[in-house]
Parts: structure tokens; C-alpha cells; sequence
């Protein structure tokens, strides 16, 4: 096991650089030219060819390409992305907390999506044909099929607005955290419950379980067999599927007032505001990374085939 | 004495109403095997998991199996599943499937044991030792810290065949063992089936479509045809004297498809 965590981390070194490089390249590809667009941001009443010049001087523009993408990388790991073009705060002032508070609704709602959908999936599938497995496919259609800004408008009309028991946005209390993670939740549980479901009932069928039957062992071990590698499929997904939480939490983040990054970012793109949306496609980009490597690792440890077709 | 009898056996499925065999009778005596032969799909397998009581879902079942004069019908499951492994054994037919592919294969097999005897680790793996060096399986405390997918097929379907022999069963049943493998491993599985009888003594039903492997081993045979029994009788009258268009049409077709297979179990034997 610990060759191939350690071959698996080696391997997010080249990721993370060509992550980082391609987000650099990005921005400088975009036709505007960022001493202007700074110049632009600050209401600079009258932009004169000098005044460029010297901005670019200040910015660095002027330095060959690579010293660049060196100067501002090694920036990066000091956490400095510069100032906003917009309010000249620092971005990771701005940046870093939005991040956090998307990471925590990610994080949880995962764990919400996570747990259900594991134990939604199980049940329905041991009791396959059953009412409740007919009841929770029936129920999961419906909601899954249901926006999530659509879903969101209904809860907070009736749960904040009508019954006042939860607070319609913002994020100040833990009671902020309930309807922005049930939209969530609702909406990959839906998707994921599936997943493990047949997961489970492809294994049923399996010859391993039948043999362990023939063997006369207690249908609790046939079944913590079958559950054992039925979920390794589910953590694979469940691996793939936080990043992308976290990418696409900007509906709901507008929704529900949310401070976090989603809100950041369309913010920023809407003003050019180019500094915050080079650290927010950085992050979220290391952040895919490193859950995908996380989950890469925990797959291997449950499932030993991948471990030495790999390592 | 009659180890296993099957009396009247029919099996269906309840959900599309079809018949997969039809009232099939015969019976395994004590010490004797009984190939059941047949193309895929004649109900062999569904038999043997008849006789488990192993078919699930909508399958359904109907008749008597008595094993050593008990109807099993008439047990629990909780007794039931005492006498699977213990009592009747079953090999199935792919050994490269047959084991839980997150767990090292010796988990199987100390859980089988201990469920069974109640037997601790060190008291299982002694036995398994030397049950797995009698197949031929060399380091056996190593291979049981093996992983399904770290060995052959052949190798699988010998480590099944170990455990039969730490289980000591009435009745081995093997599902077409040497289906899925090459013809050495086919040989060499064949080969400890056959000192598997020869040391334990205890009754084999054994179910192929090979014609040579049959053959080899078998003393009685039944032929089955569309989930019914369309001969039986022991092995020389059924291979010597067949009336039957089926089993004609199966021998003579073993001898174009088997004889690769054939000059390999003579030259070896």
C-alpha cells in the first residue's frame, strides 16, 4: 500500500504544474490587455500611453513569459494573487474564506448525498421489488427531475418564508446550512442512490456469492461480501463527484446568498476582475486534484486489484 | 446405501412460467459418481442448485431430495444451511469468480471451516495445508494470502477442491469444474477429483458437457436433454450401447471436438 501512495502523490506533481500553467496561459490569452483593464477597474478618468506603460512595468508584463508564470507561481504558494483590479484588497482576503464556505456546504452536503444515498441504495437493492424499493425509485425520479433553483424557490417560500423556521439565506447560523444542503443532497441522491443500487444487485448475482452460500456461510457474511464490493463503485463515483459539487455550487450559492466562491467568481467575471478569477479557477482546479487523488488512494485500499495493477 | 436421491425433481420459473427440468429422477449410491451430461442450458446446473437448495428469486422447485435418507424439503434454512458445505459440498464451475475478489482467498476458506467446525486460525490452517498439498498446490500458507486475481483458474478450482477435502462431505458436487479451463489445468483437475474418491471415499456428482472427462471419472451416468432425463444407466451402457439419438449425437460429436483433450489425459495418465 504505501509504494503506490507514494507512486500516486509523485504523479500529482506533473498534474498540479501543467493545472497551474494552463490557468496562467489562460488569462494571458484573453485579448484585453490587463494594464488597461486595471486602469478601467480604478475609474482612471484619463488612460494615456504613458500611463499603460508604466502600469505594465508595475505588473511585470514586461519580463519574458516564463519568468512570469515563475515569479507568479512561487507567489501562489505564499497564497498571494495579488489585489483586486476592483477594490485593490488582496485576493486571498477575498478568495480565501469564500473558500471556505464553499468547501464546508460541499463537504457537508456530501456526506448527506453520501450517506443516503449508500443506505438508500442497499436497502432497495437487498429488497429488491419490494414496496419501499419501488416507493424510494418512485420518489427519486420525481426529485431528481426537479431544477435545483426550482426546488430551492419552494423550500424557502415554504419552510423560511411561510413557517419561518429557517432562515431564508446568508450564511449565519448552522440553520443557514439546511436548506442549501437538502438542495443539494436531493438532487445527487437521486442520481447516486442508483448507482450503488445496481451496483449491488450486479454482485448479488455473482458467482462468489452463491459459492459462499454453498460453502454455508451465514447469509450476514453473504451479504457484508456482496456490500464490500458493491461499494467500491460507489466510492469511486462518490471520489469524482465532490469536485464537481464543488465546481457547480453557483446557482445554488446565488440562490440562497451564499458567501462562497460560486458568488465570488460571477462577481468577478461580470467586472473582468481578472487577479480572483485566475485564483478561483486555480483553486477549484488543485482542489479536483487533490480530492481525486484522496479518493484514488481510498479506493485502492478497499480494492486490492487496483492496488497491484497499479503499483 | 443411497447417498443422494432425487425423486421426481422439477424446477421452474415462476415469472415467466417456463419448466427448466421436468420431474427428474435418479440416484447417487454411496461412494459412486454420477456425471450428468448435457449441452448448456439442459438444467444441469439449475439440478445442482436445486439439490442445494440454492435457487433464488423466482425459481421454484418441486419433488424430493433426500440426502443420506433426509428430505431436505422438509428442513429450515438454518438447518439447510448446516448441511451445505458440511454435509454436500459444492464446486462451481468458475474458479477465477468463485471467491470474493476484495478478500484473500484463505478468508473463504477459514470462514468455511470456522462456521462449520469452529475451528480458530491456526487450527483451519493446518488442515487446509495439508489438504492443499494433497492437490498439488505448492506453499499453501502463501496462497492463501493470495488474492482471486494473483492466481489461474486452475489453481482456484484446486483450492475449492481443498476445501472440499478439509470439509469431508457426503456428497461433492462439482458444476461443470473444468469448463473454464485450459486443457493442462483441465487435466491436472481432473486428475485430483480422481484421488479425491480414491481418498475420501465419498459420492461425486459431477456435471460436464465433456464427454472425456466423464468418461475418465465417472461410474453411472445420466443425459440430459431440455430439462429432462433422456437416459441412464452405468457408464459402459450408456457410452457403449446407446439408444438414444441425443446421447448418440453427443458421443459422436466428443469425437471430433475432444480429441486434443483426449491424447493429452492419455499421454499423461
Amino acid at each position: 500500500m504505501a509504494p503506490y501512495i507514494a507512486r500516486r502523490l509523485l504523479l500529482t506533481v506533473p498534474l498540479l504544474i501543467v493545472v497551474s500553467f494552463v490557468t496562467f496561459l489562460l488569462i494571458r490569452l484573453s485579448p484585453m490587455d490587463p494594464a488597461e483593464v486595471v486602469l478601467q477597474a480604478q475609474e482612471t478618468p484619463q488612460i494615456t500611453e504613458e500611463l499603460l506603460a508604466q502600469t505594465r512595468e508595475e505588473l511585470g508584463m514586461n519580463d519574458p513569459f516564463l519568468l512570469q508564470y515563475a515569479n507568479w507561481l512561487m507567489s501562489c504558494f505564499r497564497l498571494d494573487f495579488g489585489e483586486s483590479y476592483v477594490s485593490g484588497q488582496p485576493v486571498w482576503s477575498l478568495i480565501g474564506p469564500a473558500f471556505a464556505n464553499t468547501l464546508s456546504l460541499t463537504l457537508i452536503s456530501s456526506v448527506f448525498i453520501i450517506v443516503l444515498s449508500t443506505l438508500l441504495g442497499v436497502v432497495s437493492a437487498l429488497r429488491e421489488g419490494s414496496l419501499a424499493d419501488k416507493s424510494t425509485r418512485g420518489l427519486s425520479f420525481f426529485l431528481t427531475a426537479i431544477p435545483s433553483y426550482g426546488l430551492a424557490s419552494v423550500l424557502i417560500w415554504l419552510l423560511a418564508v411561510k413557517l419561518d423556521w429557517l432562515p431564508t439565506s446568508g450564511m449565519d447560523s448552522a440553520a443557514s446550512f439546511v436548506l442549501p444542503v437538502a438542495v443539494i443532497a436531493v438532487n445527487y441522491v437521486g442520481i447516486y442512490f442508483r448507482t450503488v443500487r445496481s451496483s449491488v444487485l450486479s454482485n448479488k448475482n455473482e458467482e462468489y456469492v452463491l459459492y459462499a452460500r454453498a460453502s454455508g456461510l451465514s447469509e450476514r457474511a453473504v451479504t457484508m461480501r456482496i456490500l464490500r464490493n458493491s461499494l467500491q463503485v460507489a466510492v469511486a463515483i462518490f471520489g469524482m463527484s465532490i469536485p464537481i459539487i464543488l465546481g457547480s455550487t453557483v446557482v445554488i450559492e446565488n440562490v440562497f446568498a451564499w458567501p462562497g466562491l460560486g458568488r465570488l467568481s460571477v462577481k468577478a467575471i461580470l467586472s473582468r476582475d481578472f487577479p480572483i478569477i485566475q485564483a478561483y479557477v486555480l483553486i477549484v482546479a488543485v482542489a479536483f486534484v487533490v480530492i481525486n487523488t484522496v479518493s484514488d488512494i481510498v479506493n485502492a485500499a478497499i480494492n486490492p486489484k487496483l492496488r497491484s495493477e497499479r503499483a | 446405501m443411497n447417498t443422494l436421491e432425487v425423486k421426481g425433481l422439477s424446477v421452474w420459473d415462476e415469472a415467466t412460467g417456463s419448466a427448466i427440468v421436468r420431474d427428474s429422477s435418479f440416484v447417487l449410491r454411496q461412494g459412486r459418481c454420477l456425471a450428468i451430461v448435457g449441452e448448456s442450458g439442459s438444467g444441469k446446473s439449475m439440478t445442482c442448485k436445486a439439490i442445494m437448495r440454492l435457487n433464488r428469486g423466482t425459481i421454484r422447485q418441486s419433488g424430493r431430495v433426500l440426502l443420506n435418507g433426509e428430505d431436505i424439503g422438509e428442513l429450515s434454512e438454518a438447518e439447510m444451511r448446516k448441511r451445505r458445505g458440511k454435509n454436500v459440498c459444492m464446486i462451481v464451475q468458475n474458479g477465477m469468480a468463485a471467491f470474493d475478489p476484495s478478500r484473500p482467498v484463505g478468508v473463504h476458506l477459514r470462514e468455511t471451516l470456522r462456521t462449520h467446525f469452529g475451528w480458530g486460525r491456526s487450527e483451519a490452517e493446518g488442515v487446509l495445508r495439508v489438504a492443499m498439498e494433497s492437490v498439488m498446490l505448492r506453499e499453501p500458507l502463501e496462497l492463501m494470502n493470495k488474492y482471486p486475481h494473483q492466481l489461474s483458474g486452475g489453481m482456484l478450482q484446486r483450492v475449492m477442491i481443498a476445501l472440499a477435502l478439509a470439509l469431508r462431505p457426503d456428497v461433492i458436487i462439482a458444476d461443470e469444474p473444468t469448463t473454464a479451463l485450459d486443457a493442462i489445468s483441465q487435466y491436472e483437475v481432473v486428475e485430483q477429483f480422481v484421488r479425491l474418491r480414491e481418498e475420501m471415499g465419498c459420492s461425486l456428482l459431477f456435471v460436464s458437457h465433456d464427454l472425456g472427462v466423464v468418461k475418465k471419472i465417472a461410474d453411472d451416468v445420466v443425459v440430459m436433454k431440455d430439462g429432462m432425463i433422456v437416459e441412464s444407466g452405468s457408464l459402459e451402457a450408456v457410452f457403449g450401447g446407446s439408444r438414444h439419438s441425443y446421447t448418440q449425437y453427443l458421443l459422436s460429436s466428443r469425437l471430433t471436438l475432444s480429441r486434443h483433450f483426449q491424447s493429452i489425459m492419455e499421454g499423461g495418465a
